[in-house]
């Protein structure tokens, strides 16, 4: 860690002028003037073979319901549940009662996963992690996040969020469509139906995958999937390496040059077909090999961070580099961004400490800290994030009591979907504050419950539609994202 | 103020809408003239359910003012709140219906604003009204009434029927002022017809015998021939693994392997032994019950066990348990009855009269299995109860599972508790929520489950199913064998019959279709044979403006469907072209080229797939329902061609046309090294560059090419060929295609610029489409 290292985090300060100097100029100019219009993307990207049963008007409409103050998301996925108690969820009660049981008023008949049910009690772990007040807000942060400290007053905290949901798969699942079950279309495939395209180059929805993590939960391509809506909403996963969407490039070995001959005669041929068979799908298939063509260039242009300066690198600290890793993929999520990509999405697995908790928070949050507030001061200082929202947090929390043994210096922490803490910046969200209140034990929620179904309804209304009006008619029950449920949390608004 | 912008967005909304609604509707729906009978069931239910029911429906928990408007006593009936009726039959204006619907007050008019449906529009609040004047008359569901055979209707164009298919289609044509197309071309016809019987591109050899000889004799013939294939059995088994949410490994987590494969085998043979439906589904839901069960039933109903099983720790056993009937419930009520019947899990239905007790006596028929939440795995790849298949039975009575190793196979099935577990009522569709006790019973509402013909079990629900007046059953099949080939069902919705789902286009055609094939000892063959023998499947699928502009989704059928094939097809399309295809039948699943490292970047390291290692030899080479379907992370070349991720059981695909399937056909190592494989074989045989180019064409795009054409494919060539001469390890680089053995000796410049003009012919629109 440099001397300097919080340097980068002084905001606003002059010095910030040189560096807007050295920020792509062109990128900066394409994002200001006016993108290409969802509709014209729905011919692009969207075909004329599944006509899509809400219309383009009736979309427009949902649209205009509510003011969007974001124009875009970039939601940090921590997969695998991190612990509120190492991270945000301050419990000073709970240094003295190290070992000591859950009292079972506290606990009230929760349910616990098959792992701990037949544990014969309950003893509380205290955080082994200090905690210290930040920013004007004064929010409190464990040691562990000192990045994350920095940038305080950027957080919006929501200590009280909660899900139905006890084991992995199904809580992810859930919180990512908004039903435990698979087969219903993820957050950015709606977000991707409802508002369209503003890149004509690149997708509307791009999922990044950090290869550095503990993999101790596995991810499942159903989490960006575009369940019953028409896939060209799916997520495409921007991979590291030699071919970072699938089929991008030819296969290893294969010589594939000159392409774009092939394409001019390709579309040649299609034009023949066009004439004789007048069928509208030829011309569209036509404008789809133009898109692929275009993303053969643009994907890995964006993808290309080398021309960053050091400066930025520093930043996003040193993992920052190496590509594929969290922090690669944080600055990657910010030129996307830039790019006016609507939805990106990242997921860091290895949260999921059931054992040697300790020891695994730390590996944790030292790979998420930096990149993470790096990607908050870089967005503030380029000035979207104003318009991006920003979102950080897993699938559950985990327990006040340890599973397995505990030590002084050594615990593991069950699922806990009772109460969990996940935080929101940017866009349309107060900065500075914080929402939401657990009992001194993080087992209950005493204030401003906010459930999984709330949190996707606030993101859908940032983004300016109505959750309630953006639904998809699919054998013959309009489905919703947030199901029949959801509550906008205006609390937590500007 | 606040109110007041309200307001106006809301009127905004409506008025976006109903433009909108306007606009969409496009010959689905007439404006009665005159006094033309409104129908209730094709006119007025569709509005009433879509708009009115999700409060005055069949839901009690949501019902609001104590009022129904699906049933015609409560409708006629004085109102609870206010004065008047809701309808008074022959008054529109003194009916509280029509004067909600047509107010412009926002606290007074239905639906209200709150309930974001939308008010009606136009011609909806036309047709209501024209409807209680009527007399406002109520009908029983269409889907729930037993089909009937009527009389072939009278035509104007009494020549171009062939069968009775025809009667009914061009009955429609003269209605909505079409006229058929023209016949398709040999060539059109003779692709159309292998894709649709067997899945494959026509040899060239098939081609020629059927250009040659254009007698209805040969027609018939060939579709026989075809019929007769065994990759027929296989081409109708991809829709089946669909509805039966077939895949290779557990669904959940870290997603073992499993081996459901000998049941899919035993899906083909079924489809080429010509099983009958009714048999072919009996087995399926209740093979096991039949008296002195053979093998081969019980493996049938591995059909249940396909769904998903989580194999994660810590779960709660109950609770998985009863997830994993609720996924047999769905699968037998929407693949086999076409209803959507899940949200009766936690309430009652909004808008089919099913309630949740109707729900959970339907579950009750799974609930007696022997499974559990969490059990033994058995054979490393099945969950008790799961059945042993021996090598020797493998060589005898189950001779269709298709096994080079000689170890017991296990396969997860299904088999009854001996006394009855009880099922209850959960409330509000959650495990640990049960509520009274119910016993198992079909749905009421389609047909009364009478249980002195039927046993309250599986094989009762069979029987129940295969009554001749259960009116579901046979229209669903019928319809998704239809959507097969035309690429839409004659109800669109196939998966909903219920009251939300869409009318039938042709209600009398899909009856006829039905009691038919029931007539007919539910004859899939037959069926099959039946639809592509009729004039309207022979059609050109050419669009003329008037046609599109008359009807653009051809729902009267005026002309051939044209569509994008499926993800399967597409792959067996390349290699059966190209030569490629392994013959292969069935066995266990395979893996074809797929990008590095997908598998490896997902997983958590546990179980058995972890890792993702190609095959290689002739099992790259088979056919796309052999492809290994991870459930968690499916074959991404598949998937972005709107395949089914196998999640839940699925009856009908989209038909997108997106960039990612253009990146797949120009790079995807299959198409590459078919294309080459190709091409070193035509030059291993001649040099002849136009001859080889014709006769890629030929077996790639199964048509001669047009003058145009051949034009642009050797300029295409011929300038590749240049660039390759001048540069020879440029073409050796470009041959670097797959592990398949290269054409000793050919001339690799000539071999690297044809595989360029079949690569490209492969991007061709009209190959991945049926036309």
């Amino acid at each position: 860690m440099s001397a300097h290292h919080d340097e980068p985090f002084r905001l606003n300060t002059p010095d910030l002028a040189d560096l807007n100097e050295t920020l792509d100029r062109r990128a900066f100019f394409q994002r200001t003037a006016s993108g290409l219009g969802a509709l014209a993307l729905g011919s692009l990207l969207g075909s004329a073979a599944q006509a899509s049963p809400m219309s383009e008007e009736k979309l427009e409409s949902i649209r205009r319901q509510v003011a969007p103050k974001a124009k875009r998301v970039v939601y940090l996925f921590m997969a695998g549940g991190p612990s509120q108690f190492e991270t945000f969820d301050y419990k000073p009660k709970l240094a003295s009662m190290l070992g000591k049981g859950l009292p079972d008023s506290v606990r009230g008949g929760q349910r616990l996963t098959g792992m701990s049910a037949n544990q014969a009690n309950l003893p509380i772990a205290p955080s082994l992690y200090k905690f210290d007040q930040y920013g004007k807000s004064r929010a409190w942060v464990s040691e562990l996040l000192p990045y994350t400290a920095q940038v305080v007053d950027e957080l919006c905290i929501v200590k009280s969020l909660f899900t139905e949901q006890i084991n992995h798969d199904p809580a992810i699942t859930f919180f990512q469509t908004g039903h435990q079950l698979p087969g219903r279309p993820s957050i950015g495939s709606w977000v991707s139906y409802g508002l369209g395209s503003e890149n004509q180059n690149l997708p509307a929805f791009i999922v990044l995958v950090s290869k550095n993590a503990s993999k101790d939960q596995p991810l499942y391509a159903r989490l960006w999937g575009n369940g019953f809506l028409p896939s060209e909403h799916q997520g495409v996963q921007f991979r590291s390496g030699k071919d970072p969407v699938l089929f991008l490039n030819n296969p290893e070995g294969y010589d594939g040059t000159d392409r774009e001959k092939m394409l001019d005669y390709l579309t040649q041929l299609n034009q023949v077909q066009n004439e004789s068979w007048g069928d509208p799908e030829v011309n569209a298939r036509i404008s789809q090999y133009e898109m692929a063509f275009r993303m053969q260039t643009s994907v890995p242009e964006v993808m290309d961070t080398a021309g960053e300066p050091d400066e930025v690198f520093e930043l996003y600290g040193p993992d920052s580099r190496d590509k594929g890793s969290y922090a690669a993929n944080c600055l990657l999520a910010r030129k996307l961004l830039e790019k006016d990509v609507r939805f990106v999405q990242l997921y860091h697995q290895g949260w999921d400490h059931h054992g040697s908790l300790p020891k695994g928070m730390v590996k944790q949050c030292k790979q998420v800290d930096q990149a993470t507030a790096g990607l908050i001061v870089d967005l503030k200082r380029r000035g979207i994030l104003e318009d991006t929202l920003v979102i950080w947090g897993g699938e559950f929390g985990r327990t006040v009591y340890s599973q397995g043994k505990l030590s002084a210096a050594d615990y593991g922490r069950d699922h806990h979907p009772r109460c969990f803490t996940m935080w929101m910046a940017g866009a349309g969200v107060k900065p500075g504050f914080s929402y939401g209140q657990t009992d001194d034990f993080s087992y209950n929620i005493v204030k401003d419950p906010v459930h999984v179904h709330d949190v996707q309804a606030t993101l859908l209304h940032l983004l300016g539609v109505d959750h309630e009006q953006l639904v998809y008619k699919y054998q013959g029950r309009r489905f919703r994202l947030t199901d029949v449920h959801g509550r906008v949390v205006n609390e937590i608004l500007t | 103020m606040k109110k007041q912008y309200i307001v106006i967005a809301v009127l905004a909304g409506a008025v976006a809408f109903l433009v909108a609604s306007c606009f969409q509707k496009n010959g689905t729906q007439h404006i009665k003239s005159g006094n033309e009978p409104i129908s209730y069931n094709f006119d007025i239910r569709p509005i009433l359910s879509d708009k009115c029911f999700a409060c005055h429906g069949p839901d009690a928990k949501k019902r609001e003012a104590g009022l129904r408007l699906d049933v015609a006593e409560s409708a006629y009936g004085k109102l609870r709140e206010g004065k008047g009726f809701a309808i008074f039959p022959g008054k529109p204006e003194q009916s509280e219906v029509y004067k909600r619907i047509t107010s412009l007050d926002p606290t007074y008019q239905m639906p209200t604003p709150e309930s974001h449906l939308g008010l009606l529009n136009e011609s909806e609040v036309g047709l209501v009204k024209k409807w209680i004047e009527q007399g406002a008359r109520y009908e029983q569901h269409w889907a729930f009434a037993a089909p009937r055979k009527s009389a072939l209707p009278r035509v104007a164009d009494d020549n171009w029927p062939r069968n009775e298919i025809d009667y009914f289609t061009l009955d429609k044509m003269e209605e909505n002022d079409l006229e058929p197309s023209e016949e398709a071309s040999r060539e059109q016809l003779i692709k159309r017809l292998s894709l649709d019987l067997t899945g494959l591109a026509p040899s060239l050899a098939l081609q020629q015998k059927f250009e040659k000889d254009e007698s209805e004799k040969t027609y018939e013939k060939i579709v026989d021939e075809l019929i007769a294939r065994k990759s027929f059995g296989e081409k109708m088994a991809v829709q089946w693994m669909d509805v039966a949410r077939y895949g290779d490994s557990f669904g959940y987590q870290n997603d073992h392997s499993r081996t459901q494969w000998p049941w899919r085998d035993w899906v083909i043979s079924a489809f080429n032994k010509n099983v009958p439906y009714d048999r072919f589904v009996t087995w399926q839901l209740a093979g096991d019950l039949l008296p002195n069960a053979s093998k081969e039933q019980i493996l049938a109903t591995a059909f249940l066990r396909n769904h998903k099983y989580n194999e994660e720790a810590g779960i709660i056993l109950e609770e998985y348990r009863i997830e994993y009937n609720l996924d047999k419930t769905k699968t037998v009520s929407s693949g086999l009855l076409g209803l959507t019947v899940e949200c009766a899990q936690c309430h009652d239905h909004k808008y089919d009269p099913i309630s949740q007790e109707d729900y959970y006596r339907l579950f009750a028929f799974f609930n007696n299995s022997k499974e559990k939440g969490q059990a033994k795995i058995i054979g490393g790849t099945a969950v008790v109860p799961a059945l042993d298949i021996t090598d020797a039975e493998r060589k005898s009575i189950l001779n269709f599972v298709n096994s080079k190793d000689t170890s017991t196979i296990w396969v997860s099935v299904m088999s009854e508790n001996d006394t009855i577990r009880p099922t209850h009522i959960l409330s509000r569709g959650v495990y640990d929520a049960p509520g009274r006790i119910v016993t198992a019973s079909g749905l009421k509402a389609v047909m009364k489950f009478d249980t002195t013909l039927y046993p309250k079990n599986r094989l009762g629900l069979a029987k129940w199913m295969f009554n001749k007046n259960n009116p579901l059953t046979a229209r669903v099949y019928v319809n998704q064998v239809w959507q097969e080939f035309f690429g839409r069902g004659i109800v669109k919705s196939t998966g909903d019959f219920g009251m939300q789902g869409d009318l039938p286009s042709h209600p009398a055609l899909l009856d006829w279709l039905a009691v038919d094939f029931m007539e007919h000892g539910w004859n899939v063959k037959r069926l099959v044979k039946q639809i592509v023998m009729s004039a309207t499947y022979r059609q050109s699928s050419k669009l003329t403006p008037e046609k599109k502009e008359k009807d653009p989704e051809n729902i009267y059928l005026a002309r051939g469907a044209r569509y994008r094939i499926p993800a399967e097809m597409i792959r067996d399309v390349v290699l059966s072209s190209s030569g490629l295809l392994s013959p292969e039948i069935g066995g266990a699943s395979v893996r074809p080229y797929q990008p590095k490292g997908l598998w490896e970047n997902s997983t958590a390291g546990r179980g058995d797939l972890t890792k993702y290692v190609p095959d290689t030899g002739s099992n790259l080479y088979r056919r796309g329902i052999y492809t290994f379907i991870k459930v968690t992370l499916p074959p991404p070349a598949m998937i972005v061609f709107d395949a089914s991720s196998r999640d839940h059981c699925e009856v009908k695909r989209q038909k997108t046309n997106t960039p990612l399937q253009a990146l797949i056909m120009l790079n995807d190592p299959a198409v590459l090294e078919a294309s080459r494989v190709l091409a070193e074989r035509m030059i291993a045989k001649s040099a002849n560059v136009q001859a080889n180019i014709r006769e890629s064409f030929l077996r790639i795009v199964c048509r001669q090419p047009t003058e145009k054409e051949m034009e642009l494919l050797t300029e295409y060539y011929n300038s590749e060929a240049s660039t390759f001469t001048k540069d020879k390890k440029h073409a050796v680089r470009v041959l670097n295609a797959g592990e398949y053995p290269h054409e000793p000796k050919v001339n690799q410049v000539q071999a690297a610029a044809l595989m360029r003009v079949i690569n490209a012919l492969y991007n061709m629109e009209e190959v991945i489409t049926k036309s």
